[in-house]
């Protein structure tokens, strides 16, 4: 991507890990790629703590009787699965780790552009982490994530107060996070770094910021007024009072849907860096892959009807949504179509983060196609609330968002630690977890299918084999996703000492040292040439 | 150029110059301004839901608040905003006696639009008209009523807090200024603040017709 690679001997510039290692140096860090890692530890708490609720659910969906847990207690499991997971891992995921780690870097900048902001929102998400924990230590909500009124407003009897509480605070979080990028990439380009040269992780990374700053403040109003309905009983989404509660449904998905391509479309960007470089070649139809992130975050605003669909949502109205709702398949479908033309005919190495790659492409695509399922007023009414939902949304965020988040942090760790994973170990883990996700998640498209409600705790018999299946699934998943845990961990110490560029990829990033100094670059990089500018086959054979 | 020095003293280390820093300044606070849109937004969709919904009951409820202080309080802000173009002027041209003193005006204005504010919802609670808290308003379309005055409280409410942090911060941006810490080269802050103190002014601009005003027409 430069026409001067700047590779400093190593040594020759204090990395960013080594200029100070005391605690208060990472607790009031101003640098982008601490406090990248600084969410890189909250989150992957977060996921093992939404990891132990999940756990919960499937062992008791093991057998068809409510025989674990009461039923009260199984509303709370699933409910702080959903808030944890969705809340506090996946919307901060690739952004607030990889985002932040990677976007002053792969634009040749020295740091964000709101240093001090950035690390405001890494506390305010610990802020909202602390009411969170005391909701589940003060006996957990049973609302589901979706916080329904009336029964979060007039009825539910849990601590919804602080867990909405703890959600709104944490919204902030996101809001800055995607300001700072937004004027990051606005602002800070390297000369030379046109919007068309910009890594495809960069736009989608742009295009998700967009959702962030303009979807999260509706969730923040909506969630004020469900804690101001709940204490005062005003009467906004209350019936008996006139008020309307699928106003609640309409406003909550006004944000929670654009919220779904906060969670994928960084997946996305980070696929696109994996598979070009370890097919070695151009992304193929750069410009549409990057304008599919655009288009995808746009048509992501006006599809939110479609989750009201059984809702007394007019038809008119669940018509339209349902059309707009196709459409997001078009953009979805470039970027797939797209990446499966870019391996065409590539060199491709079979590496960690390629499998990663690949599964995410595979699962994508199952999970957006059974969308279209979900988008169909008639299908929709045969499966909606049932597991055929809770299988697509789980192959799109855990088949695709984790698997990319996972396949992203094999492939920057390096970078990140100065230290090389143990490929094979790798490699088993990306097909330990492919497998076990699948597994997991595809017996629950039949049960749905076949008629089983989601979120209760209890079911007839004759799903008994399906649910079995998918909790061994489960299992195994849970066991693929200790295995990275523990192999980074022990890399750390024991891993080889990564080079600058380990995967001889065209990226900013890879040219300067692992890690890399405070400063991101000896000297601010001039770009001069087109990005992925790979040799083509030919220059690779000769 | 003399104010060189001021302007490159107060570039921060991820900035190549003084124009870039104003410039990411500036985008950052328009973007936080899209969200603040984006949050009344809500409000705002749900008094439409159910204005349509009750529009009797909206122009009753609209017709008990007091036209006279909302229009004196409109007058107050749009001032309060020319003292703020005022201030960003003063700094620009380096007048630090009238940047403070247009920053004190505007501080001064919203003190009072407040003060006019605490005086109405005083007596929107002797009248019992806050639902929640003491709502005793018994005719036609009670319901109604009591939604309008909910989103009143709501919507003037949140602006209000606004208000107060714009105060707040005006109040920082005057002992700066007083400090002398703004030149022709490097005033970005006042910038900055001041569109943010147009913001909350033009939201206002929106409450006074669907909160006031809707109901004069109404039979």
């Amino acid at each position: 991507m430069t026409a001067a690679p700047i590779i400093a001997a190593s040594g020759a510039a204090e990395d960013y890990l080594s200029v100070d290692y005391g605690v208060r140096s990472w607790l009031f860090t101003r640098d982008h790629k601490r406090i990248g890692l600084l969410y890189l530890m909250s989150i992957t708490g977060a996921f093992f703590l939404g990891g132990f609720f999940a756990l919960g659910v499937r062992l008791e969906l093991l057998t068809p009787a409510g025989d674990l847990m009461r039923a009260e207690t199984y509303n709370k499991f699933f409910t702080m699965h959903g808030i944890i997971m969705v809340f506090f891992f996946l919307i901060p995921s690739i952004p607030a780790v990889l985002g932040n780690f990677l976007l002053p870097l792969m634009i040749g900048a020295r740091d964000v552009a709101f240093p001090r902001l950035n690390l405001a929102s890494w506390y305010i998400y610990m802020l909202g982490a602390a009411f969170l924990s005391y909701t589940v230590v003060s006996g957990g909500v049973d609302t589901g994530w979706t916080f329904y009124t009336p029964f979060s407003t007039l009825y539910s009897t849990t601590n919804v107060m602080s867990a909405a509480l703890g959600i709104f605070i944490v919204g902030f979080s996101s809001i800055l996070t995607g300001l700072n990028f937004i004027v990051t990439t606005h602002r800070m380009r390297a000369p030379g770094l046109t919007w068309f040269r910009l890594p495809l992780f960069v736009w989608a990374i742009y295009a998700t910021s967009l959702i962030q700053v303009l979807a999260t403040p509706v969730l923040a109003i909506t969630l004020t007024l469900v804690a101001l309905e709940r204490t005062l009983h005003v009467g906004i989404f209350d019936p008996t009072l006139g008020g309307d509660p699928v106003l609640f449904q309409h406003m909550f998905w006004f944000y929670s849907h654009p919220a779904v391509y906060i969670m994928i479309l960084p997946g996305m960007g980070v696929v696109s860096e994996l598979i070009t470089t370890f097919a070695r070649k151009r992304a193929f139809g750069y410009t549409y892959i990057a304008l599919s992130s655009v288009a995808i975050a746009v048509l992501g605003f006006l599809v939110w009807g479609h989750h009201l669909f059984v809702a007394g949502q007019s038809m008119y109205a669940s018509m339209v949504f349902s059309l707009l709702s196709y459409l997001v398949a078009v953009p979805s479908g470039v970027k797939v179509f797209n990446w499966t033309a870019t391996l065409h005919k590539g060199s491709i190495e079979f590496r960690t983060p390629m499998l990663y790659a690949l599964g995410f492409i595979g699962l994508f695509t199952i999970g957006g196609l059974t969308g279209l399922f979900l988008a169909a007023l008639g299908l929709d009414i045969h499966v909606h609330d049932t597991y055929f939902v809770v299988a697509h949304f789980h192959y799109i965020m855990v088949g695709g968002m984790v698997m990319a988040y996972l396949g992203g942090i094999h492939n920057w760790w390096p970078k990140i630690s100065g230290r090389m994973y143990p490929e094979n170990w790798g490699r088993v883990s990306a097909v330990i977890i492919f497998l076990g996700f699948n597994l997991t998640f595809f017996p629950q498209f039949v049960l749905g299918y076949l008629g089983m409600p989601r979120r209760y705790w209890s079911y007839p018999d004759e799903f008994q084999v399906l649910n079995v299946l998918s909790t061994a699934g489960a299992s195994i998943l849970g066991l693929g996703y200790l295995l990275p845990m523990s192999y980074l961990l022990w890399s750390l110490r024991y891993g080889e000492p990564a080079p600058a560029n380990p995967w001889d990829a065209t990226g900013l990033e890879w040219q300067t040292p692992s890690p890399p100094p405070r400063e991101n670059f000896e000297r601010t990089p001039v770009v001069t040439r087109p990005p992925y500018d790979y040799p083509g086959p030919e220059a690779q054979r000769g | 150029m003399a104010d060189h020095a001021v302007a490159v003293e107060h570039v921060a280390h991820q900035f190549d110059d003084a124009e870039q820093q104003k410039l990411a300044a500036e985008l950052g606070m328009w973007i936080f301004l899209a969200t603040e849109v984006m949050f009344f937004g809500g409000m705002i969709l749900a008094y439409t839901a159910y204005r349509y919904l009750n529009p009797t009951a909206f122009a009753y409820g609209s017709r008990q608040l007091n036209v006279v202080i909302g229009g004196i309080n409109t007058g107050v802000l749009l001032l309060s905003s020319f003292t703020v173009a005022v201030s960003v002027h003063a700094a620009r041209h380096g007048q630090r006696r009238l940047l403070v003193a247009a920053l004190v005006a505007t501080i001064v204005l919203g003190l009072v639009f407040l003060g006019f504010k605490a005086v109405e919802w005083r007596h929107h609670y002797h009248e019992g008209l806050v639902p929640g808290v003491r709502f005793t308003y018994q005719g036609p379309d009670a319901a109604g009523v009591a939604l309008f005055y909910w989103l009143y409280f709501a919507l003037t409410g949140v602006h209000a807090v606004h208000l107060t942090i714009g105060i707040g911060v005006m109040a920082v941006i005057a002992t700066l200024g007083v400090r002398g810490r703004f030149s022709p080269a490097y005033y970005n802050p006042v910038e900055i603040a001041g569109l943010y103190w147009h913001f909350v002014d033009v939201v206002w601009i929106f409450l006074l017709p669907l909160l006031y005003l809707i109901g004069r027409h109404a039979p």
